[in-house]
C-alpha cells in the first residue's frame, strides 16, 4: 500500500491538512494577491499536481471538491461523477469500468462516513464542471473563488438535500 | 387537481398523481432505419402501459436514438419517456434535445448517468459524461421551472416535462442508495424507474430508508421488473449488464424448470416480483423491461392484474399512416431533381 492509500484511508487526517491548507493559503492570499494569481498559479501548478496526484491521484480538473466527496477524487471515476456512484458498482464493490478496482465511489461514501467536520457535505449538490479551468491550480481558485462560480442558472437554487439530524451514516473512531 | 399544477401535460403524471398503481415498459429500439418496426414494438405496449421508456443506447450498443423514437411515438399521440444518457452528449446537446423533444410532444423524461462504453460493442468510443445524472436533472429542472438555458440565457416557451432518474438500490454501496435518492429529489426528480428487482429484501430495506427520510412523499418510485428467459439468459444478464443484481434462488429457480416451461416460469416469476412489489409502502409502479420479449408485457400486466390501464389511447393502425409529410417530400424531390440525382428509392416507395 502506498504512502497515498494509507492517507486516503485516514480520511480525518485528510481532513484536517485540507482545513490548514485552506488555512495556509488563504493567510498568503494577500502576499499572492501582490505577486499576481497568474504568476503564482504558472508555478504553484506543478508541484500542486505532484502532491495531489500522489495522494489523490488527482485529475487537475482545477475546482477541488475533495471535502465533499469523502476526500476521494471524484474525477477519478471513469465517469467523472460529482455527486455519487452510477449503477453499474459491481457486488463485490468493484467499479463496472475497471472490474479490478474497488468503485472510487463505494471508498467515499465509506471515508465520509468517518469524516468528522465534511463528511455530510456527500450530500452536495456537486455542479457541472467548469472544463475550462481543468489544469490550472485549484488552490489559487479557490482564493479567487473561481471554482465556486457555478452557471448563471444554477445560483438561488437549493443545492444541499437535506436529511434527518443524526441519520448520516457515521462510523466511531 | 388544478390542470395548472400539473408539471407536464402528460398522462403518466396523472396516473401517478390520481394513486393508479402506474406501469411503464421499455421499448426495445430497432437496429433498422424502418419506422414501422418501431410502430409495431409499441404497438404492442401502449395499451398495456402509461407510458413507453425510448433507450438511449443502453448497455452501450448503437440503436436507433432516443429522440427518433420519440418523434415517431409522438406523432400518434403515445405517451413516452424520453431517456437522456449523460455518455454520448455533451450539455450544449442534450439541453438542446430537452427542448426538442418536448415541442414533439415528449412529456417524460429519465435522466440518466448511461452505461460506460465498455458495455458495448465498440469500446473504443470516446466517453463524454459532461453531465452526471444529478446535473443533468437540475438542468432539466431550471429549463422547466426557471425557463432558463443553464448559461441563464431565457426560453420562450419552458419544456413542460415530468422528470425522471433512475436508481439502483441492488449493488454496493447498499447504505449510500437512499441518500443518492435523496440528492436526486432534491435535484429535481419527479419519479424514479428502478434497475430490475429480482431482491424483495433488498428493496424492502432500501424503501425503509427512503420512507424514514419521506422521499416517497416527494418522488414517485416505479421498481424496475423483467421476466428471464432462462437460467442462462439470467447468467448472462447477470455477468454482462452492468448494474443487474439476480439472486442465486431465482438462477435455480430457473434451471429446475425443464427446457420447454422456462419462459414461462421466467414470466411468472415476473408476475410474482410485481406482486410483491405491489405491497411495499411508497412505490408507485412498476418499469417493465422485457428485453426481445415485448410480446410478453401484455401477458405479464394482465395477469399481474394491472388490466384496463386508466387511459386509453386511439391509434390509428400501422397500415394507415404516412411516415413522410407529403410537403417536406414533395421538396425533397423536387431539391432532388435540381441537384440531377436520382431520389432516393426509399422515398419514391413511399411517395405511392
Amino acid at each position: 500500500m502506498g504512502i497515498g492509500q494509507w492517507l486516503q484511508n485516514h480520511p480525518r487526517l485528510l481532513e484536517k491538512a485540507f482545513s490548514s491548507t485552506l488555512n495556509m493559503v488563504e493567510w498568503l492570499d494577500p502576499v499572492i494577491s501582490r505577486i499576481g494569481y497568474e504568476n503564482v498559479d504558472r508555478v504553484l501548478r506543478k508541484p500542486e499536481e505532484w502532491t495531489k496526484r500522489a495522494i489523490f491521484d488527482c485529475r487537475m480538473c482545477g475546482q477541488c471538491v475533495l471535502h465533499s466527496t469523502g476526500m476521494t477524487c471524484p474525477m477519478t471515476c471513469p465517469k467523472n461523477l460529482r455527486n455519487g456512484p452510477c449503477g453499474g458498482v459491481r457486488a463485490n464493490g468493484n467499479c463496472e469500468v475497471f472490474a479490478d478496482k474497488p468503485c472510487i465511489w463505494v471508498q467515499a461514501f465509506e471515508r465520509s462516513t468517518q469524516m468528522a467536520q465534511f463528511g455530510e457535505e456527500m450530500m452536495h449538490i456537486n455542479p457541472p464542471v467548469n472544463r475550462q479551468l481543468e489544469g490550472e491550480s485549484a488552490w489559487l481558485n479557490m482564493l479567487t473563488g473561481v471554482d465556486k462560480e457555478v452557471p448563471k442558472a444554477w445560483v438561488g437554487l437549493s443545492n444541499i438535500a437535506i436529511i434527518p439530524d443524526g441519520t448520516y451514516p457515521k462510523q466511531a473512531n | 387537481m388544478n390542470q395548472e399544477e400539473f408539471k407536464s401535460p402528460g398522462r403518466l403524471e396523472r396516473v401517478l398523481r390520481a394513486g393508479h398503481f402506474a406501469v411503464t415498459a421499455e421499448l426495445n429500439p430497432p437496429d433498422s432505419a424502418d419506422p414501422e418496426e418501431v410502430y409495431k414494438a409499441a404497438g404492442i405496449l401502449t395499451d398495456v402501459c402509461d407510458a413507453i421508456n425510448a433507450t438511449d443506447g443502453s448497455g452501450a450498443h448503437c440503436h436507433m436514438s432516443s429522440v427518433a423514437i420519440c418523434s415517431l411515438l409522438t406523432r400518434l399521440d403515445y405517451a413516452v419517456v424520453m431517456q437522456i444518457s449523460c455518455r454520448d452528449r455533451n450539455r450544449i446537446a442534450i439541453q438542446g434535445d430537452i427542448l426538442g423533444g418536448a415541442a414533439m410532444g415528449v412529456m417524460n423524461i429519465l435522466c440518466l448517468t448511461g452505461d460506460d462504453v465498455t458495455a458495448g460493442d465498440q469500446p473504443q468510443a470516446k466517453r463524454v459524461f459532461d453531465f452526471d445524472s444529478t446535473q443533468l436533472l437540475r438542468t432539466a429542472k431550471i429549463m422547466r421551472d426557471e425557463g432558463m438555458f443553464l448559461s441563464g440565457r431565457k426560453l420562450t416557451v419552458p419544456p413542460k416535462v415530468f422528470l425522471g432518474a433512475a436508481a439502483n438500490p441492488f449493488v454496493p454501496p447498499y447504505d449510500w442508495r437512499p441518500l443518492r435518492l435523496a440528492k436526486k429529489v432534491e435535484a429535481g426528480a419527479d419519479f424514479i424507474q428502478t434497475q430490475y428487482c429480482f431482491d424483495i429484501p433488498r428493496l424492502k430495506s432500501y424503501m425503509e430508508r427512503v420512507r424514514d427520510m419521506g422521499l416517497h412523499e416527494k418522488v414517485f418510485i416505479l421498481v424496475g421488473v423483467g421476466p428471464l428467459r432462462s437460467d442462462r439468459a439470467a447468467e448472462f444478464m447477470r455477468s454482462n449488464v452492468p448494474g443487474v443484481h439476480i439472486p442465486d434462488a431465482v438462477i435455480d429457480r430457473l434451471a429446475k424448470t425443464p427446457k420447454a416451461q422456462k419462459q414461462a416460469e421466467g414470466k411468472k416469476i415476473c408476475v410474482e416480483m410485481i406482486e410483491q412489489v405491489r405491497e411495499i409502502e411508497g412505490v408507485a409502479g412498476v418499469h417493465i423491461m422485457a428485453y426481445r420479449q415485448e410480446e410478453m408485457v401484455a401477458e405479464i400486466v394482465e395477469e399481474a392484474g394491472l388490466l384496463p390501464r386508466p387511459f386509453k389511447v386511439n391509434k390509428p393502425p400501422v397500415d394507415k399512416l404516412v411516415f413522410a409529410p407529403p410537403a417536406i417530400e414533395a421538396s425533397f424531390e423536387n431539391y432532388a431533381a435540381n441537384l440531377e440525382i436520382p431520389t432516393p428509392s426509399v422515398w419514391q416507395k413511399r411517395s405511392k
